[in-house]
């Protein structure tokens, strides 16, 4: 038993030597980290920083007066409300869907699952310029079904139901894209549990597949949201640009920065900046929880196998 | 369905229209300038960004330095970022009265290298989030194992690392691309869309649009769709590949 520990734990020090040997054999040399790390700051500071700043620079550079006036135009509030409601439609539609989608997807297979995968992609491959066509060609004067909603006094195209279907359409696969990966690694070993113990499949549904995705599902919400308060190709083509109606935020910084105005284009701008950077710290928290829930969890193994060895011992 | 739709819609109005409107309108010389610098500067700047995309991800998860989770988290920024403000802000940095187009020599800005500029910013996000988290679940052990058995820091990162990463860095160039291709908001403004100079495909499409030529705007978009298409496919097609082949090597 002494001899057998006595090797063992040479055989451990031999092995720890050569695991820091290649772990210093893994690192950069630290000149190579350094100017790497350099690049990448200056990068970042050229390429992301920079606009970041030049928004925020550009609405105040007259002031806080000139700032808040431009922010309080009539017309600038007729475009937030527009993207607000955009926004109270597309997400919850985009929410419901995704949740489906992802679920189907995620839990069962059946045929024609990968290529559905794919279907649900093709918004984020498509221009917005294409997408915002789509509906113009769909729902527009010119379309088969043009003259039947013509008839019947229902604008869809240059209107808030075309902006809200185009804005559906580019915001799509945001949540079921966080969703899918989540269900797909959990399996459904929880949900048969839950079955087996008596749930009926919507409280299995509410009470156990929707909370273990939690986290999943608010990061594709704050990215739909970011995404549907902020897009501009497909609204700008169904929208009709009609200022003060069908104008949303997007659209109002274009008019703004067409007729010269650019404070009030960078102002409204900055209300927009508003809306993309809690989206960024929403993901942001969740990846930091992740990763402590992670190392939590590596913690708790160690001591598992701490004490399976007392126990071997 | 809700996807499929509105997208064949698109491709069956291309198909209804008589074959000499089509062509007219898909081979006139304005056209073809814009396909060529869609594809030309999304080319480009996917290229450029697979580069800095894989030195963001590398630095970002080999590297521990204060303000590393702030830099990761903003790196994100331009997919969060709604596209009209990343156009105006790039325009006015790169623009000639601009705090980077003053000091420079040439004009940025309203040339074709302010349109890859401004797809450069669009498609970082794409490659970084592509790669960096293969890398991360990679770990070191082969490069341990590379190390180990004698190689070279340089022939570590060139013979091992890259290509264990490449399926990730081709999806992320591929997205980007994809992208790239489509953009519209971000490009419009830095563009200065002069027919035959500046104008990119998507813009050509948006202006048939304003004048009521909706036959010649879906022409245009019907090349630009299948474009895309090709590239979403040919990665598909790709991405089994490489799974193929790690599959028969986990075989073996």
């Amino acid at each position: 038993m002494i001899v057998s520990r006595d090797a063992s734990g040479a055989a451990g020090a031999t092995a720890a030597t050569a695991a820091t040997e290649a772990t210093e054999a893994t690192q950069d040399h630290p000149l190579v980290r350094l100017a790497l790390l350099t690049l990448v700051v200056a990068v970042f500071a050229l390429l992301i920083a920079l606009p970041l700043a030049v928004v925020l620079t550009g609405a105040f550079r007259h002031g806080v007066a000139a700032y808040v006036q431009r922010v309080t135009d009539p017309l600038t509030l007729s475009a937030l409300r527009l993207t607000l409601v955009v926004v109270a439609v597309a997400v919850p539609v985009n929410i419901a869907f995704g949740l489906g989608a992802a679920w189907a997807i995620g839990k069962f297979d059946f045929p024609g699952r990968s290529a559905l995968v794919t279907l649900i992609d093709l918004p984020f491959a498509v221009s917005p310029v294409i997408s915002g066509l789509a509906f113009v060609l769909l729902f527009g004067g010119r379309s088969a079904i043009g003259p039947w909603l013509v008839a019947h006094n229902i604008r869809i195209v240059f209107a808030t139901p075309g902006i809200v279907l185009a804005t559906v359409f580019v915001t799509f696969p945001f949540v079921a894209r966080e969703l899918i990966p989540v269900f797909e690694a959990r399996g459904t070993i929880d949900e048969e549990a839950a079955i087996v113990s008596g749930a009926s499949g919507w409280q299995t549904f509410w009470r156990v597949t929707l909370p273990s995705a939690r986290w999943a599902l608010l990061s594709g919400v704050a990215l739909a949201v970011a995404r549907a308060a902020g897009e501009f190709g497909a609204v700008s083509v169904v929208s009709g640009h009609i200022r003060g109606r069908t104008n949303t935020l997007p659209l109002h910084v274009e008019v703004l920065y067409d007729s010269y105005d650019s404070t009030g284009a960078f102002a409204v701008a900055s209300l927009l900046v508003a809306v993309a950077l809690p989206t960024l710290v929403v993901r942001w928290a969740i990846e930091w929880r992740e990763e402590s829930v992670a190392r939590g969890g590596r913690v708790r193994d160690d001591s598992a196998a701490q004490i399976a060895s007392a126990e071997a011992a | 369905m809700f996807v499929l739709i509105p997208l064949s819609t698109v491709l069956l109005t291309a198909w209804t229209l008589s074959p000499d409107r089509f062509w007219a309108a898909v081979g006139s010389p304005r056209a073809v300038a814009s396909y060529r610098l869609s594809f030309g500067a999304s080319l480009a700047a996917a290229l450029a960004n697979t580069v800095l995309g894989v030195l963001f991800a590398w630095v970002l998860v080999r590297y521990r330095f204060p303000g590393r989770r702030a830099l990761d988290a903003l790196v994100d920024l331009p997919f969060a970022l709604p596209t009209a403000v990343s156009g105006i802000a790039l325009t006015a940095i790169y623009a000639p009265t601009g705090p980077v187009g003053r000091i420079m020599r040439f004009p940025i800005a309203f040339t074709p290298l302010g349109v890859t500029i401004a797809l450069v910013f669009i498609g970082l996000p794409f490659v970084v989030r592509a790669v960096a988290p293969v890398l991360a679940e990679m770990g070191t052990s082969a490069e341990e194992a590379s190390a180990v058995l004698g190689a070279t820091r340089w022939q570590t990162v060139t013979r091992v690392t890259l290509p264990m990463l490449f399926p990730a860095i081709l999806t992320g160039t591929a997205l980007a691309f994809a992208r790239a291709l489509g953009e519209y908001g971000s490009v419009v403004f830095i563009a200065g869309n002069m027919p035959m100079r500046t104008e990119i495909a998507p813009l050509l499409i948006m202006t048939k649009l304003d004048e009521y030529d909706y036959a010649g705007a879906t022409a245009v978009a019907s090349v630009l769709l299948v474009g895309s298409l090709a590239v979403l496919l040919i990665l598909n097609r790709l991405q089994a590949l490489a799974g193929a082949r790690a599959g028969m090597r986990a075989a073996a």
